[in-house]
């Protein structure tokens, strides 16, 4: 059921003017603020990779000093990693969607999911005057004692920046959480939850339980550059590697908060796509609950070569390996949901193809670093690099902009040139492959990462990469054009346009601001379509 | 002109046993890329929909195939962790006899010596077919040794000594590389192995080594820093007599026991408070900024080289034993 | 919606159904809160364990330099502390506002008077020259490095915590112009219990400071 007249007024037309933007309490408003924000961070991330990209054209650091090239991917790092992959799912479409698709009229601390963007941003201006300043060069995971007690950049300030943006992160969980336990609407039970909720429920409990670490740990760096409080410093008897620790304890559940609601991304295109419900339904739901847990448990695999014991390599490779399986278990299951489904094509359908073909690769290839006797050859090498951007971007991105373009014509009411949305995909799909296969190769061959100029047998194939990373820029600005073309010029949406189950379906595109005109009364299973 | 590769040499005796593994999971890789990318096309083609109001079929799940492909993953990685395991104990486990060489490294530039005496800068010299270990330390931030044709890396850290073994098995120029992020010059802190016919591996020992074999610099060291006057031949003096020290149990004052290994040895220099032997009192001042890391290393090769000798009739203070030299030393 | 509807209570927010759903929801909140402050003091713990197991003798001899009794009074201060929070609570769950007056101005006295003795004491580090850095100075010591480090855990943990009292002052202090006012009642008092869980935790830190920074190796020893 539907509504066929377009609304005269909705979250997007209920108050102007910048104060009732930046003094909003309406999630759906917040969500547009962090797209605003965190797509500003992103672009300025994507600059440096392609500075990156620009200077490995060589073998000789020619395009930028040493100093200056360090900086950049230290810069690259910090702001994809904790500026844009972390938030980008759920502050943008988790915010927005997770009160409607539970039925609620807001998330359960409006103020405090507001605190949590002036959080990111506040966070995000340290981290640009640390920019402006000059930069950091430690690499965005801050080794001790280089970033304590040697580098001669503004680690001080970036650290400042970062644990600032960790409370964003932390609101953010604690009010996905609080939300999900108690306001679903009547009849919502657990088991009736898009897997959605369930895979952004998962990255909560993480994004509270890991963050913390993280913020005490760079507090302790913080004291040490600025106080001489000497925790991680050998001369002053502490243990640089205590660091790495601290570091990766939380670091590793980070990139879980990454790829989980990507994961639940890719859970309700492929229901909409082929207009089933996913198959193994609970089965998808407690890998994502096992994922969350198992990721606590497997930090080590950052430091096989770090001087840990044989037997905490052993525990750390294990339990690694037993991390992989309900990420498998995942893909079997999405793909099973195919057989038998009713399949189209739209660019969000496009957008799950190249998920599956890029996380497969991406999740076998963590595998290899699994294997500690593979690892020891290829950590600290571009076989790393290749790996953890197949899964962030290649899984990651891929459905952030999936998920954009499946609900961009709920968001704002307006659908989008669907050909050159399926042609970006196919683009950034192509792009992608070309920029990161070709670094499996240099990093088995030896080429280490963060080197400024490399030996010249390596230069093909960072050539190939750099060449795929300029197709993957136009694969990028694609999108950027035609979405806000569409804000301008765009065809009205219906409130359904894919005909997809959900409650975020049964309410208007763009929904009003109290989101339902009345609160549903849920009755029946996730993905429930029958004819 | 370097050629393009697309695979690694394999220099060491452990780059084909990791070659292995790595073919396995790249088979491994492409066979479920492959096979799932293919399912995903066919079920994309057979199950496209072919009205607007059509729906998929309402399938819940199948435990059988849960438990199916839970089961089969598992035991596919059981078993990489299995051959992984075990390649990583021979990794981690020097053989009993090696060549023990010693590297320092610091922003950014590789120091490698040699027991004989052999110094060398951003480059290693060693024999093939030899058993090689690498005893490795830091002056500043945390450095790394890479040698990816032997398939081999470790952290090099300050204030502590890490390890590394190899194997060499094809005469050659391999790179060096610093892979550890250490700072502006990271890319630039790399250098050479030269693996050597044992022959031409004798004729560039007997080449310049200058001042002697290590553990004569570090004999030099004691001296001239004033241990001799605590740290006797026998057990009269101030503090514990350091001959046979090397590879024993040490009684701590707090009732624990130690193992004198590098890392031991080093501390007690740099900071003697931080483990007491039993019996002995708190005197012992400390050389932190005295000394290199060079010179501790040298400092170590000496004592190690002070073996207790057998009952030495005349009562008179036995010369300590020297470590092997290479031929053509003094 | 059929029949009129009870003037909702102005202190119920619009996007909750019930003041029952909004006070759980907070609770739960804080609990979470709660956990993310576990973690973050976590760090820290294992930091000092880490290193107290590598240096016992170090670690002992430096927490021998604390003020054991000073310590215990400001143990004393915050559990104190906690039961007169409690009994604000329970003022608050009354609606007895001189109650929940008298209870949080004494809690918030009994905070002051914790760091104001926290205060002495770091003057007292200061001046002996315990505080890590260029000048730090700890003759008597046997592992000097190893002490030094024990005394930058000290700082840190015992600072950090300070900060979390100081914000916990604070919110009193809020909630004791929000209680002036009358704020809280029988039907709504969340603010009063929610800022009583952050309280009661913010003591629970400190009672595993304590002995872990002032009890070390001190069996059968009291005072210094």
């Amino acid at each position: 059921m539907d509504t066929a007249a377009t609304p005269h007024s909705n979250y997007l037309t209920d108050g102007y003017g910048i104060k009732s933007w930046l003094l909003t309490k309406d999630h759906k408003r917040i969500g547009l603020l962090y797209l605003i924000s965190v797509s500003a961070f992103f672009v300025l991330g994507a600059v440096f990779a392609g500075l990156i990209r620009l200077e490995l054209l060589t073998p000789a650091g020619d395009l930028v000093e040493s100093d200056t090239y360090n900086k950049i991917f230290t810069m690259h790092g910090v702001i994809m990693v904790f500026f844009f992959l972390i938030p980008a799912i759920p502050s943008i479409l988790g915010n927005f969607l997770v009160p409607l698709m539970i039925g609620a009229k807001d998330l359960a601390f409006p103020r405090i999911n507001l605190l949590s963007w002036y959080v990111y941003t506040i966070g995000g201006l340290f981290t640009l005057w640390a920019l402006v300043n000059g930069g950091v060069d430690t690499g965005w995971t801050f080794y001790t004692p280089y970033s304590s007690a040697f580098s001669n950049s503004n680690v001080a300030l970036v650290v400042v920046g970062i644990f600032i943006n960790g409370f964003s992160s932390i609101l953010t969980g604690l009010n996905f959480i609080v939300t999900i336990h108690k306001m679903r609407a009547p009849g919502m039970t657990w088991f009736r939850l898009p897997l959605f909720i369930w895979a952004h429920y998962a990255t909560a409990l993480i994004m509270v339980l890991g963050t913390p670490v993280i913020a005490i740990t760079l507090v302790m760096v913080g004291a040490e550059r600025l106080l001489h409080l000497g925790i991680f410093d050998p001369k002053l008897g502490g243990d640089p590697v205590l660091f790495q620790h601290l570091f990766w304890f939380y670091s590793h559940p980070a990139v879980y908060i990454m790829i989980l609601p990507a994961m639940g991304v890719m859970s309700e295109l492929v229901a909409a796509f082929s207009r089933k419900r996913i198959f193994g339904y609970e089965v998808v739901a407690f890998s994502s609950l096992a994922i969350a847990v198992v990721g606590f448990l497997v930090w080590g695999h950052h430091m096989f070569v770090s001087s840990q014991s044989v037997y905490a390599a052993m525990a750390f490779s294990l339990l690694s390996f037993l991390v992989a399986i309900p990420s498998a278990i995942k893909v079997f299951n999405w793909s099973a949901t195919l057989y038998k489904g009713s399949i189209s094509f739209e660019a969000p359908m496009i957008y799950v193809f190249g998920f599956i073909g890029l996380f497969l690769i991406g999740g076998l290839t963590g595998l290899f670093l699994a294997a500690v006797a593979v690892d020891v050859h290829v950590t600290d090498t571009y076989f790393v690099v290749a790996h953890f951007h197949y899964i962030m971007v290649g899984g990651t991105i891929m459905m952030y902009l999936g998920g954009l373009h499946f609900w961009w014509p709920k968001i704002f009411g307006k659908m989008y040139h669907q050909g050159m949305a399926r042609v970006s995909a196919v683009v950034i799909f192509i792009g992608f492959n070309l920029t990161f296969f070709p670094q499996f190769i240099v990093g088995y061959l030896g080429m280490p990462r963060r080197y400024h100029s490399y030996p010249p047998e390596f230069q093909l194939w960072n050539v190939l990469s750099s060449a795929g990373a300029a197709i993957l820029a136009v694969g990028y600005a694609m999108p950027t054009f035609y979405l806000i073309y569409s804000l301008v010029k765009g065809e009205r949406a219906p409130a359904n346009p894919w005909g997809a189950k959900g409650l975020e379906w049964e309410t208007t595109s763009p929904p009003p601001t109290h989101n339902f005109d009345t609160t549903p009364v849920v009755t029946e299973p996730a993905y429930n379509y029958v004819k | 002109m370097p050629q393009t590769q697309i695979l690694p040499t394999q220099a060491s005796t452990m780059a084909p046993q990791v070659d292995a593994l790595y073919f396995f999971l790249v088979a491994l890789t492409a066979f479920f890329t492959l096979l799932i990318s293919a399912f995903v096309v066919y079920a994309a083609i057979k199950y496209r929909r072919r009205s607007p109001d059509e729906v998929g079929k309402a399938i819940h799940g199948n435990l059988k195939l849960e438990i199916t492909w839970t089961v089969i993953p598992l035991v596919i990685v059981l078993f990489i962790f299995g051959w992984s395991a075990r390649l990583f104990f021979t990794m981690a486990r020097p053989p009993a006899q090696t060549l023990d060489i010693y590297a320092v490294g610091k922003q950014w530039m590789w120091k490698f010596q040699h027991p004989d005496g052999h110094a060398e800068v951003n480059e290693l010299h060693v024999p093939v077919g030899t058993s090689v270990r690498l005893t490795m330390t830091s002056q500043d931030v945390i450095h790394d040794v890479y040698i990816p044709d032997f398939r081999v890396k470790a952290d090099v850290l300050p204030g502590q000594y890490t390890h590394l073994w190899f194997r060499a098995t094809k005469p050659g120029r391999y790179h060096l590389f610093c892979a550890e992020y250490c700072g502006t010059n990271h890319s630039g802190m790399g250098g050479w192995v030269f693996v050597m016919e044992r022959a031409d591996y004798q004729k560039w020992l007997a080449g310049s080594a200058g001042q002697g074999t290590m553990a004569q610099a570090g004999e030099r060291l004691f001296k001239d820093l004033s241990c001799i006057t605590c740290h006797r031949e026998d057990t009269t003096g101030r503090g514990p007599t350091l001959v046979g020290l090397y590879g024993r149990a040490v009684n701590l004052d707090n009732g624990g026991s130690v193992e004198a290994d590098e890392v031991y040895l080093r501390e007690s220099i740099v900071n003697p408070r931080a483990k007491l032997v039993s019996g002995f009192q708190p005197i012992m001042p400390t050389f932190q900024g005295l000394v290199s890391e060079e010179g501790l290393l040298q400092l170590i090769e000496y004592i190690k080289s002070l073996k207790a000798l057998p009952s030495n009739a005349t009562g008179a203070p036995a010369a300590p034993v020297q470590a092997p030299a290479g031929p053509g030393k003094k | 919606m059929s029949g009129a509807h009870p003037t909702p209570h102005p202190r119920l927010q619009h996007h909750f159904d019930s003041l029952e759903q909004q006070f759980e929801a907070s609770a739960l909140g804080m609990w979470l809160f709660l956990v993310t402050e576990i973690l973050f003091f976590g760090g820290l713990f294992m930091a000092y364990m880490i290193y107290r197991l590598t240096y016992p003798e170090a670690f002992a001899e430096a927490s021998h330099e604390l003020d054991v009794v000073l310590g215990g009074i400001n143990t004393a201060v915050l559990i104190s502390s906690s039961l007169t929070m409690a009994m604000a609570v329970w003022s608050a769950q009354l609606g007895r506002r001189t109650g929940q007056l008298l209870f949080l101005g004494l809690t918030i006295g009994l905070g002051l008077v914790f760091l104001g003795i926290k205060a002495v004491e770091y003057g007292h580090k200061f001046e002996h020259g315990l505080v890590p850095g260029p000048n730090f100075r700890f003759e008597s010591a046997r592992d000097p490095v190893h002490s030094q480090l024990f005394f930058s855990l000290y700082f840190i943990m015992t600072g950090l915590h300070a900060v979390h009292m100081i914000v916990g002052i604070g919110l009193m202090a809020v909630l004791f112009v929000l209680a002036f006012k009358g704020r809280f009642t029988r039907a709504y008092h969340t603010p009063v219990e929610v800022s009583g869980l952050y309280w009661h935790f913010v003591d629970i830190v400190w009672i595993f400071l304590f002995p872990l920074l002032y009890l070390i190796d001190r069996h059968g020893t009291v005072g210094h």
